[in-house]
């Protein structure tokens, strides 16, 4: 699980991208002159023909500067669904960054397959699709709609063509206002299947998307952290700097091992994913759980540990902490990937015998 | 296959057949708070392991050991662990006084010491601690002085991990006069079996007995026995320290994820697995144990693998709370029953004894508290804390 060369080439270069332009103005550049978008699409369909490695580095980037692009909506979801699917045709303008994608998977705050009743039905010109998708990444103004419903044979992944009729886009303000989010209705829209897989293409594009959030929640805790240290070492109280205090010093050491072993767990998954490996499931389940936990207590420490300037608009710590809040519910709550955890090791709630309180 | 895989196989193929016949009740035994269970059949099984090649398997070549690579080691670890082979009596000497004579040690000491140590002929005994310094270990007080014929030392140390059952013991003693906090130290092996050593166990909360108070009074040792300059203890007893939270440690989640299968079988056999928040905490528990896994890998990944630097710390402070979450979430999957001993006098089950004993976790070694002030001062370069 060591980074090469390449890998600190690529970490270099995005930071320093992300230094040079803030915001949303960074998604451009990204996508132009580092190829963000196609990182890990194969060379063929227009890609870099890098994988799950290279999506971790660029995570973790977007993750110190809370950069709002849509890098996990549409390079991670829509287009490793499209990879999943084995659907290929929109992915060199997704690689590219001429267009980008939004997949609406996730019902009712749920993003668990089984959660799904969105419903396809197929007439005689073709599929038509109708329900409600929540918490969709970008899918205000993404240009590839994808929609994850139900066939008759079962879970099914669907595109909708740009401008077809019957979709409603609903743009949310998000607490974390770096990560935009829409609720789509869809009713009777004209849509083109992608692929019928669904179950397998939703639950490895889950493991893909947990993984990759793991590393941008590891970026960002990292950050929380440099920022406090940085903070308690300059800020003097009692005529001593407050990072002189072992109540301090204690709690940002804690941070640490939080952090480091958030990392080791989001490294576990990603070097998972980039072996293809079987287990991706759980690691992916450990790092979103791990990560999610690591990253909300330390920009809860961050807050604390800045005083009365951690509680302003001013100051970065509220924008990491509403990250925090985001990412541990987005893709399912980590007591959520706990239990998924729990299904393998345990068997399924409610067998254990009750026993007497 | 990988030379790791090799070694690897090799070993697993020995110890399947090493572990057989008397040696076949040793599995699972010792450890940790058991310390005192067969350590007789234990050390007859760790020369039986020696005889044939596999006790101090990362030492050099030359000096008895396999120059097994630190991928090697943590095979071996594992395949001790998954073996359920029982718990070692040689690590002191094997893991801590070895690597610190292969660094320091005179060829002299090499040739008289590293022998014994990895064909288990000798036990070995770590004297750091004293009543005045645990976490403060430059507050040692215990002397030694030269004279014509070798050292004479005076002091008491305490929480001697294996001294009752040990032939020597090394340990930090101030030398001559005037000499203070990490100055003046020397680093001295001295032999226990004398008049001017006496060991009186220390009976721990468990019940059973596996550290002690040794007492020095005019002991003596060769004028040869010191490690490093004489005064230059200090440098040599923390490289002990670094090898004690380096290799060792890394296999021991396989030890670990016994102890998590064991628990959620108890938890569906009793029931408790029915219960929500056992259930959470289980599936936490594994994530934990998914960590330290990862944290170790991690650790031998590093550019620092040879030598663990403070990022040592944040495995032992990870394994070692993970450990002790582990003990209380047992007595939770226990109910009830866990009030209750198998009978006198104070037999402790296994779960009552891993509760128990995984307080230790985060005490010995460098509690949680002296990691934190290292990853505070040393990684994150947090201001000192003013020192006496
Ligand atoms: C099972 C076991 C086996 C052991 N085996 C050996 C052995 O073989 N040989 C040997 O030499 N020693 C051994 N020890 C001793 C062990 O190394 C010490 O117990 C340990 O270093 C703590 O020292 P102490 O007990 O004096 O506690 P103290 O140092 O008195 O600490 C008491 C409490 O105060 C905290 N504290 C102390 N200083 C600070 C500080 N600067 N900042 C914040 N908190 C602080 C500690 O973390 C602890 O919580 C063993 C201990 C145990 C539990």
């Amino acid at each position: 699980m060591r980074f090469g060369e390449e890998h600190q080439e690529l970490r270099t270069a995005v930071r320093s991208l992300l230094a040079r332009h803030e915001g949303a103005a960074a998604w451009g550049p990204l996508t132009r002159q580092i190829g963000a978008a196609g990182l890990a699409v194969p060379e063929e369909h227009g890609g870099a023909g890098c994988g799950p490695v290279e999506v971790h580095v660029v995570m973790e980037e977007l993750g110190r500067a809370l950069a709002p692009v849509p890098y996990l909506g549409s390079a991670v979801l829509a287009t490793q669904a499209l990879l999943a699917a084995g659907d290929t045709g929109l992915l060199p303008a997704l690689a590219e960054g001429r267009t980008t994608g939004a997949l609406a998977w996730a019902e009712n705050g749920s993003w668990r397959p089984e959660a799904v009743r969105a419903r396809a039905v197929c007439g005689a010109d073709g599929w038509r699709i109708t329900g409600v998708k929540d918490h969709v990444l970008d899918g205000a103004d993404a240009d590839v709609l994808l929609v994850a419903a139900r066939t008759e044979t079962g879970l099914a992944l669907f595109h909708v063509p740009s401008g077809a009729a019957g979709v409603e886009r609903e743009a949310h303000t998000t607490m974390d206002l770096t990560r935009p989010q829409a609720t789509l209705r869809f009713d009777g829209t004209e849509a083109r299947a992608v692929g019928a897989d669904g179950d397998r293409v939703l639950a490895h594009v889950r493991d893909l998307a947990c993984t990759a959030l793991a590393a941008e929640q590891v970026g960002a805790a990292e950050r929380c952290l440099e920022l406090t240290v940085a903070h308690v070492r300059d800020r003097v109280q009692f005529g001593r700097p407050v990072g002189s205090f072992q109540a301090v010093k204690h709690r940002l050491a804690d941070a640490f091992v939080r952090v480091e072993s958030a990392r080791s767990a989001a490294l576990g998954a990603s070097w998972a994913a980039a072996d293809g490996s079987p287990d991706l499931s759980r690691y992916a389940a450990v790092a979103k759980s791990a990560c999610s936990e690591a990253f909300s207590a330390v920009a809860g420490d961050m807050i604390q540990l800045h005083g009365g300037i951690g509680i302003t608009w001013e100051h970065d710590a509220h924008r990491y902490f509403k990250r925090a809040h985001g990412s541990a519910q987005l893709f399912g709550s980590p007591a959520g990937h706990r239990d998924r955890i729990a299904e393998v090791l345990v068997g399924p709630r409610g067998a254990g015998a009750e026993r007497p309180a | 296959m990988s030379s790791t895989e090799k070694f690897r196989s090799e070993f697993r193929t020995w110890l399947r057949s090493g572990l057989t016949g008397e040696f076949a009740a040793l599995k699972g035994r010792g450890g940790p708070g058991r310390e005192h269970e067969a350590f007789a059949e234990r050390l007859a099984w760790e020369r039986h392991m020696a005889a044939a090649g596999w006790t101090c398997i990362g030492w050099p070549q030359e000096y008895g050991g396999r120059g097994a690579t630190l991928e090697e080691q943590v095979a071996f670890h594992e395949e001790y662990a998954l073996a359920d082979a029982p718990a070692r009596v040689g690590h002191i000497g094997e893991q801590l006084l070895g690597p610190t004579l292969i660094a320091f040690g005179t060829d002299g000491q090499r040739d008289r010491f590293l022998p014994g140590i990895r064909s288990v002929e000798e036990l070995w005994c770590q004297g750091y601690s004293e009543p005045d310094a645990g976490s403060d270990l430059a507050n040692v007080r215990t002397r030694a002085e030269r004279d014509a014929d070798g050292w004479s030392v005076t002091g008491q140390k305490i929480w001697t991990s294996l001294a009752h059952e040990s032939q020597w013991c090394f340990l930090v003693a101030r030398t001559g006069p005037g000499t203070h906090r990490h100055e003046g130290l020397s680093y001295l092996l001295v032999p226990m079996d004398q008049p001017g050593v006496e060991v009186r166990p220390i009976t721990q909360l468990t019940g059973t007995s596996e550290f002690n108070e040794v007492f020095f009074d005019a002991a003596r040792t060769g004028a040869d026995n010191v490690v490093g300059e004489p005064g230059d203890g200090w440098r040599v007893a923390m490289a002990t320290l670094g090898f004690e939270r380096g290799v060792s440690t890394l296999g021991q989640q396989v030890g670990f994820r016994r102890e998590l299968e064991e628990l959620i079988a108890l938890a569906r056999r009793n029931g408790a697995a029915g219960d929500p928040l056992i259930r959470d905490r289980l599936a936490r528990a594994w994530t934990g144990l998914e960590i330290i896994r990862f944290n170790a890998l991690r650790m031998l990944d590093g550019a620092a693998a040879g030598a663990p630097g403070p990022e040592a710390s944040i495995s032992k402070i990870y394994w070692a709370t993970w450990h002790r979450e582990l003990g209380e979430l047992a007595m939770d999957v226990c109910g009830a029953d866990g009030m209750l001993a198998d009978g006198a006098p104070y037999d402790l089950g296994d779960w009552q004894r891993l509760f128990l004993f995984s307080r230790a976790d985060t005490i010995y070694a460098g509690s949680n508290e002296i990691q934190r002030n290292i990853i505070a001062e040393r990684v994150l370069g947090l201001p000192k804390e003013a020192r006496a």
